[in-house]
């Protein structure tokens, strides 16, 4: 299964980007072969309006099935619930420590947005 | 002819400039309340409703069977409106412009346009004058193509005057574009100067002619005028800051209908702004007018 | 007691937080423009204790008029595009017109030419994406500037739009995020917003999220009128409404009806102002109400004290 990580830099010890929409960077991690990949999110963390739809698209393209991040706005997570991608929020440290965090439970299941969008 | 009445500032009484202006012009007058967010020309000027259409934005509903999940359309949409997302795609409507790319650029045609509704525009009558306002529906962001929508209802043959929103965004220029002359109406304070000076630059880049009315006239001090002397501006008008003005104002009724004094001075304010959206000289005597109020 | 110093040294910024923790934020809005926003926020903004100020009011910011800003920070404020046909390369199909919704092109040039309006261009790119000839530039557009000041009564973030620009909520959202980083880094306690007239997306962009509003009216048709619509605006975005009637001894009966309504509609009654010319003679000397006293000055008081309460902050 591949999970994604909203990331600030491109390796498994770099520490998680706790935004989505508007994260540096994306991490994948796939939990069976364990090759992790990264993506750049430049388009997204600069956008006028939809960052949480382009940065969903990106995890999507990528094949994430399941997305680590610290807070969800509510278009990003509409996005990610279209694209059938499960979402965990309150993720800390690093993304290898994030990535324990849900192999071990310790991560909120998110059932809707937890924080509110920037502008309509 | 198309005149419109716009500021920087909001409440410096545009709208009583349209109002009572509307009542001072000979002929059949048409006026177009494209504050949309607010508007309040109809609370002043008496008509009754003689037709309301809902306003909508043209936004993508996408063929599921059609659709390859190419990703042209997301590709094309500057304001992430649609995207492809797992196995469907998703229109996020209320972020849609209205431009039409996705439809446009689909390899399968596997998208039509739908109305989304905005708000509504309201024809309304009372004998020679008519008034089309827009009222947007709260909760909607995209303010432009309902002012758009206003301005359509243009008629002809008439004189039409435009109550703009206050500002000098986007949504004041939808109001403003195209007409012939913009009557720029402040106060005398530095708040009124401030915003009066961003509204003349922004009708100078617009390149339409324009004059100032001051309201609330000797309510501050005299900036405002010698910002007007400074710039060469024509001052159109001073509404003095009067209560009997401020109290016909609160209870919706018109200065030309309740202060008597305040008639001929609208009447020669038409007279003016006819003279100078056709390009004739005028030639104005503000001390005329000031003295009148007195 | 103001808060803040006026030194030129630089403001404490969380610029390292990506997630900025919640500051009680009160904004200001009416619904109809000129009802008095601008000069009570000003008032409040001397009242209150590790304050920061934010001009959300950004397409006729006028707030930095009367608190003095010591400009400390500029910065270009950037977002969206706009299409720019390149004359030598058109080839005048006029496709660039067809395509266009916003009525933005037009055939000025005798050569034949097309060109695009930039006040009327909305940058949606349908043009550069069809234009045979490839002859459309899209660039991105800077559509006005933000800035970080301190002044005698805390920092404030403040911005100008450019004439003609889009306004879409971003600068007002960015004045608003910049102000909660402002806040943090600063150990403040309020965030007071200058909000925008109208219920379109600027206004939606100053409250989404906010602790409350306090919507500043006025004892007339058009402020009953609009002071409904943005009631209902605060009531569809789930942020609780105080209201507050300024001028109100200009009409009393029109100032009960407004009360009644407001509290119909679910919203706090926060006092009433009197008119006093000592909110002009204010301005026009470049100071707040309250430094001046006056009955105007009291009333802003005892508003600010209710507000409080109200927010707890």
């Amino acid at each position: 299964m591949k999970v994604a990580v909203s990331a600030t830099g491109e390796t498994m010890d770099s520490p998680i980007d706790p935004r989505f929409g508007r994260a540096a960077r994306f991490v994948l991690f796939d939990t069976d072969s364990g090759i992790v990949e990264s993506a750049d999110n430049s388009g997204g963390a600069q956008s006028a309006q939809g960052a949480g739809i382009q940065a969903a698209e990106t995890v999507s393209r990528l094949g994430a099935e399941c997305l680590i991040t610290g807070h969800c706005g509510p278009k990003a997570y509409r996005a990610l619930e279209a694209a059938g991608i499960q979402v965990y929020i309150g993720a800390e440290g690093t993304i290898a420590q994030a990535i324990e965090q849900l192999e071990e439970g310790r991560l909120r299941r998110a059932d809707g947005p937890d924080v509110g969008g920037h502008w309509a | 002819m198309i005149v419109a009445i716009a500021s920087g500032k909001g409440g410096t009484g545009k709208t009583t400039v349209a109002v009572n202006l509307a009542l001072s012009l000979p002929g059949p007058v048409r006026v177009l309340d494209c504050d949309v967010e607010a508007p309040n020309v109809h609370l002043f000027l008496k008509t009754n409703a003689v037709r309301t259409e809902r306003v909508g934005i043209p936004v993508p509903e996408v063929d599921a069977d059609l659709c390859n999940r190419c990703g042209e359309c997301s590709r094309i949409c500057r304001f992430h409106a649609i995207a492809v997302l797992g196995k469907t795609v998703s229109v996020f409507s209320e972020l849609c412009h209205g431009c039409g790319g996705c439809t446009r650029i689909c390899p399968e045609e596997a998208i039509t346009e739908v109305m989304r509704p905005i708000g509504v525009v309201e024809e309304r009558r009372a004998g020679r004058r008519h008034l089309v306002l827009g009222k947007l529906d709260v909760g909607q962001a995209l303010v432009p193509p309902l002012i758009r929508a206003v301005r359509s209802k243009s008629g002809a043959g008439e004189t039409v005057l435009i109550d703009a929103p206050p500002g000098t965004s986007c949504s004041m220029i939808a109001a403003v574009r195209g007409a012939d002359f913009v009557v720029l109406v402040t106060e005398p304070t530095p708040f009124g100067l401030n915003d009066l000076a961003l509204a003349v630059e922004t009708v100078r880049v617009l390149g339409i002619p324009f004059g100032v009315i001051i309201n609330r006239a000797g309510s501050g001090d005299d900036r405002v005028h010698r910002y007007c002397a400074r710039e060469g501006i024509d001052l159109l008008l001073e509404i003095p800051d009067d209560r009997r003005v401020a109290e016909a104002y609160a209870r919706g009724s018109t200065l030309v209908e309740n202060v008597p004094e305040m008639r001929p001075l609208f009447e020669s304010l038409a007279d003016r702004i006819v003279a100078m959206a056709q390009g004739r000289p005028s030639h104005p005597n503000i001390n005329e007018a000031r003295h009148a109020c007195r | 007691m103001p808060a803040g110093d006026t030194e030129l040294v630089s403001l404490p910024i969380a610029r390292d937080q990506a997630v900025l923790p919640r500051v009680p934020e009160l904004v200001v809005i009416s619904g109809k423009g000129g009802t008095g926003k601008t000069s009570v926020v000003a008032s409040f903004a001397v009242l209150a204790e590790k304050a920061v100020i934010a001009d959300c009011d950004v397409d006729a910011a006028d707030l930095h008029l009367v608190l003095s800003p010591v400009f400390m920070e500029t910065h270009t404020f950037v977002s969206g595009h706009e299409a720019v046909i390149r004359p030598g390369d058109c080839g005048a199909t006029g496709t660039c017109q067809e395509v266009c919704r916003f009525d933005a092109v037009s055939r000025n040039d005798p050569s034949g030419r097309f060109v695009i309006d930039p006040l009327a261009c909305e940058g949606c790119g349908i043009c550069f994406e069809f234009c045979p000839n490839r002859a459309v530039d899209f660039v991105e557009r800077t559509c006005g500037e933000w800035y970080v000041s301190t002044t005698p009564s805390g920092p404030m973030v403040h911005a100008r739009l450019g004439i003609a620009a889009e306004n879409s909520g971003k600068l007002v959202s960015t004045v608003r995020h910049e102000a909660r980083r402002v806040a943090v880094g600063n150990g403040c306690t309020t965030i007071l917003v200058d909000g925008p007239p109208g219920i379109g997306c600027p206004v939606i962009a100053s409250i989404t999220g906010a602790t409350g509003v306090l919507v500043v009216t006025e004892p007339t048709v058009s402020g009953a009128h609009d002071m409904e619509r943005v009631l209902e605006l605060a009531k569809h975005f789930d942020v609780p409404a105080a209201v507050c009637v300024n001028r109100w001894d200009l009409n009393p009966d029109g100032a009960d009806r407004i009360e009644y309504r407001a509290r119909d509609q679910g919203a706090v009654i926060a006092g009433r102002i009197r008119y006093d010319p000592a909110v002009t003679t204010a301005q026009v000397e470049g100071r707040t109400v309250v430094e001046l006293g006056g009955p105007a000055a009291d009333d802003i008081r005892n508003v600010w004290d209710l507000v409080r309460g109200w927010l707890k902050c």
